[in-house]
């Protein structure tokens, strides 16, 4: 962080990151209407930290978001998707029948919407948390890219 | 071969160009060495794989080839290769034979296969005429949703994508598992600047 000489990288980063994280949750919340969904918007989140990572360096990055934090967030994800199941059993319905998550007649769509809504909330966190997991335990093992790797 | 020159030409060459790009990216990442550059090489490959299956209409896997080939699993191994040596050794030639028979043979029946494909968008193929067209069918009036990809992935095939969230999950937790969670790098950079400030005591941070 002494060097400036990658200072052109960290300004663009800099300006991406924020768009990037957007741009997932877009994907996130319009997956019903368009292509994407969770996994994709999973990833694309994970991509913005470890874009953060490799330009501002691992330990400022785990600082900002904790290793602990990561793998919380993939099983709470876990547990979230899970949890829809249970819930439309206690409803009376099967697991995952999102048809009875709120008690609707037939033809009633509101128990669709919210399931899948949810549903997805549980994968984006399984599925960012995963994967920020992975690169922590993959790049916490040499703490940053030498200059002459570049 | 006659579809070249009968059909709309245009969609024919954006696919032999993206095909022809795949190939020297492919020949590249054979005959480098350098470790950085074939990373940053097959990013490129699942880029313009990308871009191929969304000419060919397929969006999302080209989105998910996008996100996950090009962005997670590019920088999944830059943190690899950073463990390991920079450049590959090179190897003797006479080695080169065996995997080259296999992939040769594996094209040859990939080619053979390929004279029995559908068209593309053929209506009567199987995958538009099957399962495929009911769920297109009923999909509104079960869940109203508009996306059918989404519809099937979150509803019908619910359980289905459960078990994938749980490989993820669990792919997460075995790469943890054997590697540590990483906080290493951390604590030795917290023990640097405390030694820095020179408040930290010896044997201190765990």
């Amino acid at each position: 962080m002494k060097s400036d000489h990658h200072v052109i990288l960290r300004v663009i980063g800099k300006c991406f990151i924020p768009l990037i994280v957007i741009y997932g949750f877009y994907v996130q919340f319009h997956g019903e209407v368009g292509p994407g969904g969770a996994f994709q918007a999973g990833v694309v989140l994970a991509v913005a930290i470890i874009l953060n990572s490799l330009t501002f360096g691992l330990t400022a990055t785990m600082r900002a978001v904790p290793p602990v934090f990561a793998r919380s967030l993939a099983a709470v994800g876990v547990l979230i998707y899970v949890g829809v199941g249970f819930w439309s059993m206690m409803q009376g319905g099967l697991f995952l029948e999102y048809q009875a998550l709120f008690g609707e007649p037939p033809g009633g769509h509101d128990g669709q919407h919210a399931g899948i809504i949810i549903v997805e909330l549980g994968v984006l966190f399984a599925v960012t948390g995963a994967m920020i997991t992975i690169f922590y335990a993959l790049a916490g093992r040499v703490a940053e890219i030498r200059d002459e790797d570049w | 071969m006659r579809e070249l020159f009968t059909a709309d030409a245009g969609p024919a060459l954006i696919n032999i160009t993206l095909l022809a790009i795949l190939f020297i990216v492919a020949l590249a990442i054979a005959r480098l060495r350098s470790l950085f550059a074939i990373v940053m090489l097959s990013g490129v490959y699942s880029l313009i794989s990308a871009t191929w299956y969304i000419a060919v209409d397929a969006v999302d896997v080209g989105y998910t080839e996008a996100a996950v080939g090009a962005g997670m699993s590019t920088a999944v191994l830059l943190g690899a290769m950073l463990l390991t040596a920079r450049t590959a050794k090179p190897d003797k030639p006479f080695k080169r034979i065996g995997p080259f028979l296999i992939c040769g043979a594996t094209a040859v029946m990939l080619i053979y296969a390929t004279v029995d494909l559908p068209g593309l968008g053929d209506p009567s193929s199987p995958a538009n005429t099957g399962p495929g067209m009911t769920y297109v069918h009923i999909n509104w009036y079960d869940t109203a949703v508009p996306n059918v990809v989404t519809s099937v992935l979150a509803s019908y095939r619910s359980f289905d994508t459960m078990g994938e969230t749980v490989v993820v999950f669990v792919a997460g937790l075995a790469v943890a598992m054997l590697l540590g969670f990483g906080e290493r790098s951390l604590a030795e950079t917290l023990r640097k600047t405390k030694k820095r400030r020179g408040k930290g005591k010896e044997g201190d941070v765990s």
